[in-house]
């Protein structure tokens, strides 16, 4: 099957998960959009990888499986912090960072 | 063939996911919908000559990820829904157009892109499996960065512990120091504690306040969590009304034969919706709602 | 260095018979206890001035003291000169060295010579009377001590001045006295016009002083230093571009401090100080301190007939202006500051005309300094039984209420206008003589100034002391205190056999100033006998004119609207009005319009740069909105545009 197919499918996704990020004030669901788009892009490579034969995208793709379970430990530990300090998860609550 | 039947099966079910994701008004929502997507996504995995990658996509995924994900939900709050009223001014219209243009930019580099019909295939790369020649690449060329990415999550591991860990600032008083304290600051009569709830009451409900010993309902008896949210029920419905009958009757009728003939059977629910709520604070029963 | 300076003495010493060269001799006895004169009343000064209020009760007393002791040093050191030959009579008093750097020595000497000499008597003379005065004149003011004290640093600088050896030293004296002046004519501080009074005199006086630090400077760079006898030694040896130039820089100092034109506006102003310091600072003695330096500086201006040109023709326009202005100011100060600016315009006269009119100068300067401090007292004493009135069309007929002063003051307007025998006629009448000798015009201006001096003089008199009485106050005025009359009648008597005295009675003042001086003789152009009596026909016509005009007339006691040259003079014939049309208000433009480009061109260049930067920040700091969201879409059209550029350079 042509790898074309996938790749539309990539980028529906990221671009999903790209506008969900910009567009949703809940931390959560803005965590998980950015989730969304790391799986968008492991489909590609997924994709890439059986295109030339090769397993390097397949390492690829698991290493940022890694890295976005290690991101989503921290992240989510970030956010249960400032739910606690702000009884708020928007992420326009937390704009204080700024002149 | 039947991967083409597969994936234009599953890839309408990869974009509601997506679109669930980004439209639910609750978060819980959401996360379900992420978990669709994610599934849909490792049954891509396995189609495309990757079934280690798919089985970790839906053990830790799936499985780990994603549970983490509504375990924090639950912390944060499940009931709580976004409003969808943008505040930041021009955020919407910014955010289409930067989304309209990396779409436009992907789709284009896709679209113009000189792609095989068929792809080559992993057979020739992986002549001993898909696990074995993902295993030889793990301990072989990448074994450095694999490394690195288990100090990595460890670092994680404890940069999570450190932010969520929180210093006891006061020493937390033991029963014993409550107790003294009782006695020596309260009024006589609540050095006992204060009387549970349900106590020669119709019901043992946590709701229902404890009937003192004179026949009045004590509010005290009633969680106050239970009383701000409105889920208590009121002491006048129990409070003793002794009625000419009553007195006739005298005391030989048995309390426990009324109670189970007076209680509807459709107000338990209510106290059990709550009762994961008091999960949390069980210690302040007692002489703490004081 | 040093042999260059002794092979200099003896080069001195060679040329004695040149005009002012006399070897000075290194002071010996009484002469090497010169420096008390100074000593004393800077002593004085600064018991007075450092004492603060516990030397309040005594304070005029030691202010007196210091100067009568001064004074009694200096009659010492009078007759311990008699004693010595004619020529003999310089002595230098080595006291230390000042500084010695590169090239340049300057040694703290004293120079007691005959022209230091009499200058010291007068000093302290008239100093001391005027002390004396000053304790009945200041005696209802609060601050009489720290008036004392300031007298005495007066007095100190002065004699600094007169004693120095030594251009730079002498500097020192110089802005002591600038200084001194400068606090006296402010000394009613609380009055604004006193205020600024004194500033004008301090502002106008550092014009002149920026003349001395020039003629310093060309000294030191001429001849390497600023010493009276190397300088006059090696004079000679200088070419005449540079003498002329440190004659003309000597002139401008003169003209600052001796109120010459074109820097005389600050002595009319300075009336504002109390009178005695009007008759010892501003008539007596620091106003005649240019004349000394001029004298002085005789070996300079021998060589530089140009700038002594110069001097004669500042002296001429000096005496002719201030002689008009006198005649028209009401304000009895002023009208005899007035006088003073044309009698110190006499004596730059005579000193312009050289070695014959040097010793006539300082003639005129020493008999000046009597009567000048003479009629300046008297008007004080006039003022101080007037309850401080100034203005003469307030007097009238006072010769019965104060019987002595109108005496004392007589003597001194007969000295003046040069009635013989009386002091001014001697002295002025050698400088007309010499004037003559020396060209026609500038005699003219000598005796139209003689002439007005006469007619002013008689008008300040008849309306004082004559006519109707024009008082407003209640009670009559009264005489004066004998603390005040005493030094009055000592000056008048002064006034009346000053001249005499020191022209004939004992040594010849020209004589004795010729050591110093040079000395030299002119024919006149007609017999003396015709010129004095020509003099005397002017000055008696002058008297008649405004006996005619104040004498038989009823005095107005408002002003009349006058003619043109009235109201020119009334105004000081317009210097003020020049100094401010072409310094004052060019300078302020000036100023402003530097003020204007150091605001809108240096500041406006930084400020604005500043501005703009900080103006940009803040529509920058916009984008700096703390939402995450809004950094999260610049991300992801960051990340387009750098992907869409890979794309673009890659792409075939």
């Amino acid at each position: 099957m042509s790898p074309t197919p996938y790749l539309v499918l990539s980028v529906i996704l990221f671009s999903i998960g790209a506008a969900g990020v910009l567009t949703r004030r809940n931390a959560l669901v803005a965590f998980m959009c950015v989730e969304l788009m790391l799986n968008a892009g492991n489909l590609a490579f997924v994709t890439f990888a059986r295109m030339h034969g090769n397993l390097d995208g397949q390492m690829v793709a698991f290493f940022v499986m890694v890295v976005a379970a290690a991101e989503v430990v921290v992240g989510l530990a970030i956010i249960v912090t400032i739910f606690r300090t702000r009884r708020s998860a928007s992420v326009d609550d937390a704009s204080l960072l700024k002149l | 063939m039947g991967e083409e039947v597969l994936f234009w099966v599953m890839s309408p079910f990869a974009v509601l996911g997506a679109l669930g994701l980004v439209f639910a008004r609750k978060a819980v929502h959401g996360a379900l919908s992420l978990a669709v997507t994610m599934i849909t996504l490792a049954v891509f995995y396995i189609a495309q000559e990757a079934p280690f990658l798919g089985v970790v996509q839906v053990v830790v995924y799936t499985g780990a990820i994603m549970m983490l994900f509504l375990f924090v939900i639950m912390l944060v709050g499940v009931e709580s829904s976004d409003s969808r009223v943008e505040t930041i001014r021009g955020q919407r219209g910014s955010a289409a157009l930067a989304v309209l243009g990396v779409v436009l930019l992907l789709t284009t580099v896709t679209v113009r892109a000189t792609l095989p019909d068929e792809p080559t295939g992993m057979a020739q790369a992986t002549p001993d499996g898909n696990v074995a020649g993902i295993a030889d690449l793990i301990f072989g060329t990448y074994v450095w960065a694999f490394e690195v990415v288990a100090a990595l999550l460890i670092t994680a591991a404890v940069g999570a512990m450190t932010l969520t860990h929180r210093e006891r600032i006061f020493h937390r008083p033991s029963q014993r120091d409550q107790a003294i304290r009782r006695f020596r600051e309260g009024r006589p009569e609540d050095a006992a504690g204060l009387p549970v709830p349900g106590v020669y009451a119709r019901h043992n409900a946590v709701d229902t306040p404890a009937l003192l010993p004179d026949g009045t309902p004590s509010e005290a008896s009633i969680n106050r969590v239970l009383v701000a949210r409105g889920a208590a029920r009121s002491s006048e419905e129990f409070s003793h009304r002794p009625t000419p009958g009553d007195i006739e009757a005298g005391t030989s009728e048995t309390l426990s034969s009324a109670e189970g003939a007076d209680q509807p059977e459709g107000e338990t629910d209510e106290p059990a919706a709550a009762a994961p709520e008091l999960g949390g604070d069980d210690d302040a029963t007692g002489g703490e709602r004081a | 260095m040093t042999s260059t300076f002794t092979t200099l003495a003896t080069a001195v010493a060679a040329e004695a018979e040149h005009g002012g060269g006399q070897a000075a001799v290194e002071a010996t006895g009484v002469f090497s206890l010169t420096w008390l004169l100074i000593a004393f009343p800077l002593l004085g000064a600064a018991v007075l001035l450092l004492g603060g209020r516990r030397t309040d009760k005594v304070g005029h007393l030691i202010g007196c003291g210091a100067s009568i002791a001064s004074f009694v040093m200096g009659v010492v050191l009078f007759a311990a000169m008699l004693g010595e030959g004619a020529t003999e009579r310089a002595f230098t008093v080595q006291l230390w060295e000042y500084f010695n750097a590169g090239g340049y020595q300057v040694d703290v000497s004293l120079l007691l010579d005959q022209l230091s000499m009499a200058f010291v008597l007068l000093i302290t003379g008239v100093g001391s009377l005027i002390h004396v005065y000053s304790i009945g004149y200041m005696e209802h003011d609060e601050r009489r001590r720290r008036f004392f004290g300031y007298l005495n640093l007066f007095v100190a600088a002065m004699l600094l001045l007169v004693l120095a050896s030594d251009y730079l030293i002498m500097f020192i004296g110089w802005e002591g006295v600038g200084l001194a002046s400068y606090l006296l004519i402010g000394f009613w501080q609380h009055k604004p016009s006193a205020a600024v009074a004194a500033k004008k005199a301090f502002v106008v006086n550092r014009v002149g002083d920026m003349g001395m630090v020039l003629a310093i400077s060309s000294m030191l760079a001429v001849f390497g230093s600023s010493a009276f006898e190397v300088v006059f030694a090696s004079a000679d040896g200088a070419s005449t571009g540079w003498v002329t130039a440190i004659g003309l820089f000597l002139l401008l100092g003169a003209c600052g401090k001796s109120a010459q034109f074109p820097l005389q506006s600050w002595l009319l102003d300075a009336m504002e100080g109390p009178t005695p310091v009007s008759a010892l600072i501003h008539a007596a003695t620091m106003v005649t301190a240019g004349v000394y330096l001029i004298v002085r500086s005789a070996a300079i201006y021998d060589l530089a007939p140009d700038a002594r040109t110069a001097v004669v023709v500042v002296g001429a326009i000096t005496l002719l202006m201030g002689a008009i202005i006198g005649c028209a100011k009401d304000d009895i100060k002023k009208a005899l500051a007035g006088s003073t600016m044309s009698q110190i315009g006499y004596m730059t006269l005579a000193a312009g005309l050289g070695p014959a009119g040097y010793a006539f100068a300082i003639f005129h300067l020493l008999t000046h300094g009597f009567f000048k401090a003479n009629l300046f007292l008297g008007a004080g004493s006039v003022m101080h039984g007037m309850h401080d009135e100034v203005s003469m069309r307030r007097y009238g007929g006072l010769r019965i209420m104060m019987p002595v002063t109108f005496v004392t003051f007589a003597m001194g307007y007969l000295a003046i206008i040069g009635i013989p025998p009386f002091a001014g006629y001697f002295s002025k009448d050698k400088i007309i003589e010499a004037a003559f000798a020396d060209n026609w015009i500038v005699g003219i201006c000598t005796l139209l100034g003689a002439g007005i001096t006469a007619f002013y003089m008689t008008r300040l008199m008849l309306m004082t002391f004559f006519g109707n009485r024009r008082w407003q106050q209640s009670e009559p005025p009264h005489e004066s205190p004998s603390v005040m009359t005493v030094p009055l009648i000592i000056l008048a008597v002064l006034s009346v056999v000053g001249g005499f005295g020191l022209l004939y009675l004992g040594a010849d003042i020209v004589d004795w100033l010729a050591p110093v001086t040079g000395e030299e003789h002119h024919d006149l152009p007609m017999p003396l006998a015709l010129l004095i009596t020509i003099t005397l026909v002017t000055v008696l016509a002058g008297v008649a004119v405004a006996w005619a005009t104040y004498g038989r007339r009823t005095v107005r006691a408002d002003v009349p609207a006058g003619n043109a040259l009235t109201v020119a003079a009334r105004n000081d014939l317009y210097g003020d009005a020049f100094n401010e049309a072409v310094f004052m208000r060019p300078g302020q433009y000036l100023t402003r319009s530097l003020v204007y480009i150091e605001n809108r061109g240096v500041d406006g260049a930084v400020v604005g740069t500043a501005t703009a930067v900080g103006g940009l920040s803040t529509r920058l700091r916009r984008w700096q909105t703390g939402f995450v969201r809004s950094y999260a879409v610049t991300m992801l059209g960051g990340v387009g545009v750098v992907v869409l550029a890979m794309l673009l350079v890659r792409l075939p």
